[in-house]
């Protein structure tokens, strides 16, 4: 138990001092975390490269929980409209890279099926830190973001039939020693997930880590045709289930309102799916990123991802650490020169074939460096597949070793490429372009965004307007009732508590234009809106209230607009109350616009006086200020502001002498019109009241 | 048998001395559709469509109004900016009010006297409603004489109810189709006596169009 908490301590540590360190430095996260482990690992030698390899393979969940989370974000729609870049722009890379990369070898001297095989385990980018990295700078909705995901996603379906094509590369000389071991380990068809713990620098240990991961193997022994027949029924379980069976699930721990169940639901989902995945030797990072697919759609989506997102980030940096720990510093040491010769060139050959490969497929400009620059490091399927490779004897151990510190140190420098990529391509473009208009997608992707918090009568009504103005709108609503109703509806309502920073965030708070506070609690909408002011001082709040003593609040908390709930709708009651008592329409219509001005007007006067800390009952100031606006409305509303004479009855241009006598004749009636501020009704001044006069005089108004 | 339609826009209602009247007898005439347009557009959205279809469904289209600043008040305005839309009143295809009548009822504060080019409004009624009588022009409708009350502040009860009486028989020449009080007798001018504001093109054209249209 201490050791487990002095092991937590440790890296906790190292990634609270280093990563704020390297963002800080603008070195990004990723990097933080790789120097982290550097340091608790060579350098200080806080960490044995078996504690590391242990750690690693538990971290690779952290992976998993990636490509579920990317999986979250991408619907089955966008995922098909992918396709051709996804097996195009993919697989040209993957071949691209294994066979230039695996001619590289050659030339280097290898044999044929060792240069094959390193062609394999280098051809593989890493979609950990690729994905980390491109959501921390936010280069996932880019052309190249999206090229790049393609091409990862297609690494990693490659990676099944790599696993079974690795083993039968074993080499002759090698093979006598692999068949003591294989005897060991019955059956050879270890799963990506046993393989991975193999871990870095120590491949030898590969085969320790499959023999406990195997015993929970459903394939392991069995002929194809049975593996090909369980592996369809996995993905059919996972496509099924997360169509069909995972919203009731939801829906039904939601009903609960326990936040914590929610989490363990959300967990239990991702865990299940992986062990199905590594159950039937298929990728659990794709099992669960195709289970993320099937969610993207469900009003829980915003909920799975806050839940996840921090489970996801610290098992990432972990797994981040892992790498860094695990470099082997003495044998970097002993063949520096060669190591990081054999790095670059890996590098080098990775970048020119992503550069072609993104040229044949149309990206362009700062886009087609992003991917060149940030997908040419080898990645931690690298490490499974070395790890396969041991323990198949495909590869001799000397060369492993080597192979396993190219993928570390290609890793590690990464980070540096993107640096690269941010300080050199990005500016140049950027002169480049010199104020070129912005094409159509771009407008629409800038175009404000809004988040409505609170999807019940109120927001409904805001979401509707937004919505059919081409706004795009994202909902959060608590009330599970509520969603499913919308959903009727085609609604889409995501479930959550949107006074939670987290689901704000995974409900993109970070790029918004407006959030609109439509939720019927008072206590939470001001926490809400000082939380939203205090992360975006740049947003626009329009936040319902409850009553004045509301206002008040939202108005200090930092709301821009605020909104009695019940205001407007009383006042078209008012509206409609004076035309059924005999009023015109249109003079009804003006009197409820000066009473709403009126009103609106004595409230702002009215907050200046109210104070938080003293009952409005007991605040004198306020309470005489009120009743003096309470007097000067009454007075407003009599004195005939409601419709003001468009012009004055009877008025007289000079020098229209012939107007004169008249004029003089009719004044007394008229001025005392005037005087007592146009009161109609009387019978006897009928003539005063006199529409107007028309054409002598500009409206009151 | 014609139907008449009548459009009232008076912004104030309550304070309304001649309009108002008018408009609720006009209201009671068979053979008249009398509209509020305040009333029934109090927040100016007009219902194009179907104010179009109104005006397709009637043979004359009386406006009836205070003149505001030589014109007509703001929703008559908007209506006017809306419902008169291209491919319908003017323009390509816009022949759906061609051979109608328009007729203005106006009420106009000012003595005739002042509606003259040594008074104070500088040029007589007609002059003044041309923006109005070009409109009919365009629309292909013809331009009755206007009815015009001048000197409306002034005018005392009789004089008041003389002036409707007139405007209910001006609806009903309309109606029946044949001449009018108007036809021949030029508009009513002012206060007392003076026929001036009838004379002349505005007379001759007011008989030459309503001899037309039957």
């Amino acid at each position: 138990m201490n050791a487990l908490l002095v092991q937590a301590f440790m890296f906790l540590l190292a990634a609270v001092i280093a990563v704020p360190l390297a963002k800080r430095l603008g070195l990004g996260s990723v990097l933080g975390y790789l120097i982290a482990g550097l340091v608790i690992g060579p350098l200080l030698g806080l960490l044995g490269a078996s504690e590391t390899e242990d750690l690693q393979h538990f971290a690779e969940f952290g992976v998993v929980m990636m490509l579920f989370l990317v999986g979250l974000e991408l619907e089955p729609k966008a995922l098909w409209a992918m396709r051709a870049r996804l097996f195009g722009l993919g697989g040209v890379q993957v071949v691209g890279s294994a066979a230039l990369l695996g001619g590289a070898a050659l030339v280097l001297g290898q044999s044929a099926s060792v240069a094959l095989a390193i062609g394999l385990v280098l051809c593989l980018s890493s979609t950990a830190i690729v994905l980390q990295t491109f959501d921390e700078k936010r280069l996932m909705k880019s052309d190249g973001g999206q090229g790049g995901f393609s091409i990862l996603l297609m690494q990693d379906i490659a990676v099944i039939p790599m696993l079974a094509l690795l083993p039968l590369l074993a080499l002759p000389e090698l093979a006598g020693e692999a068949a003591v071991q294989a005897g060991a380990h019955a059956g050879a068809g270890a799963s990506a997930e046993a393989a991975a713990g193999a871990g870095v620098g120590v491949g030898s240990h590969g085969a320790e880590a499959s023999e406990h991961a195997e015993s929970f193997s459903l394939v392991a022994g069995r002929p194809g045709w049975q593996v090909a027949l369980f592996n369809v029924g996995a993905i059919a379980a996972v496509v099924i289930g997360g169509q069909y069976l995972s919203r009731p699930l939801f829906r039904s721990v939601a009903r609960t309102g326990l936040r914590e169940i929610f989490s363990a639901a959300t967990l239990l989902l991702v865990i299940g799916t992986a062990l199905l995945m590594s159950l039937v030797g298929l990728s659990p990072a794709l099992g669960t990123f195709l289970a993320g697919v099937l969610l993207a759609n469900s009003e829980y989506r915003h909920e799975l991802e806050s839940d996840l997102e921090p489970f996801k980030g610290l098992l990432l940096g972990l797994f981040f650490i892992t790498v860094g720990a695990g470099i082997d510093v003495a044998l970097l040491g002993e063949q520096f020169v060669i190591i990081i010769g054999l790095t670059l060139l890996t590098l080098a050959i990775k970048a020119a074939v992503l550069w072609g490969a993104a040229t044949l497929f149309g990206i362009r400009g700062t886009d087609r460096w992003l991917i060149a620059l940030g997908l040419a490091q080898a990645g931690e399927f690298g490490f499974v597949l070395i790890a396969l490779c041991l323990q198949h004897r495909v590869l001799p151990p000397a060369v492993a070793d080597v192979l396993l510190l190219v993928v570390a140190l290609s890793m590690l420098l990464t980070p540096l490429l993107f640096i690269l990529f941010e300080r050199v391509v990005l500016p140049r473009s950027l002169a480049d372009r010199t104020a070129g208009a912005d094409d159509a997608d771009t407008i629409a992707a800038h175009r404000g965004r809004a988040i409505i918090a609170g999807h019940g009568r109120f927001g409904q009504v805001v979401n509707r307007i937004l919505l059919s103005n081409g706004f795009t709108t994202t909902l959060l609503e608590h009330q599970s009732e509520l969603i499913e109703g919308q959903r009727k509806f085609g609604t889409t309502v995501f479930y959550g508590d949107a006074t939670r920073p987290d689901l704000l965030k995974a409900a993109g708070l970070a790029d918004a234009a407006l959030l609109v506070v439509a939720i019927d609690d008072i206590e939470p909408s001001l926490a809400l809106i000082e939380y939203v002011r205090r992360e975006r001082p740049d947003i626009h709040i329009v936040a319902r209230a409850f009553d004045r003593r509301h206002v008040y609040r939202l108005f200090r908390s930092g709301a821009n607009d605020i909104v009695r709930e019940l205001f407007d709708s009383s006042v078209r009651a008012g509206r409609y109350a004076l035309e059924a008592l005999g009023q015109h329409p249109f003079e009804a219509e003006r009197a409820v616009q000066l009473f709403v001005e009126h009103d609106r007007a004595g409230l702002r006067r009215l907050a200046q006086l109210w104070r938080a800390d003293v009952p409005i009952f007991e605040n004198e100031d306020y309470i005489d200020l009120a009743k003096e606006i309470t007097r000067e409305l009454e007075r407003a509303m009599q004195g005939g502001d409601i419709e003001p004479e468009r012009a004055r009855p009877g008025w007289r241009p000079s020098g229209n002498t012939r107007a004169g006598p008249e004029s003089s004749e009719d004044r007394g009636p008229r001025d005392r019109a005037g005087e007592s501020g146009g009161e109609g009704g009387a019978e006897g001044s009928g003539d005063d009241k006199a529409s107007s006069p028309e054409a002598q005089r500009p409206a009151a108004t | 048998m014609s139907a008449v339609l009548v459009l009232h826009a008076h912004p104030s209602p309550s304070r309304s001395n001649h309009n108002r009247p008018m408009f609720e007898r006009a209201a009671g005439l068979d053979g008249v559709t009398a509209v509020d347009l305040y009333a029934s557009y109090p927040r100016f959205r007009i219902d194009v469509a179907a104010e179009q279809q109104r005006l397709i469904d009637h043979d004359a289209v009386v406006l009836q109004f205070p003149f505001y600043w030589y014109s007509v008040p703001a929703l008559l305005k908007e209506y006017l900016d809306r419902v008169l839309g291209h491919g319908f009143a003017y323009g390509e295809g816009g022949d759906r009010l061609h051979g109608k009548t328009l007729l203005a009822a106006l009420t106009a504060g000012g003595a005739e006297s002042a509606y003259a080019s040594d008074g104070s409004n500088g040029f007589d009624i007609h002059t003044l409603l041309t923006p109005l009588r070009q409109t009919a022009r365009l629309c292909g409708m013809h331009w009755a004489q206007p009815l015009v009350l001048f000197g409306a502040h002034e005018a005392d009860g009789d004089q008041r109810g003389a002036h409707t009486e007139r405007f209910v028989a001006s609806l009903q020449a309309l109606v029946t189709g044949r001449p009018g009080p108007l036809d021949g007798a030029g508009s009513r001018s002012g206060r007392r006596g003076g026929r001036r504001g009838g004379d002349g093109h505005g007379g001759q054209a007011a008989r030459g169009d309503a001899g037309a249209r039957s």
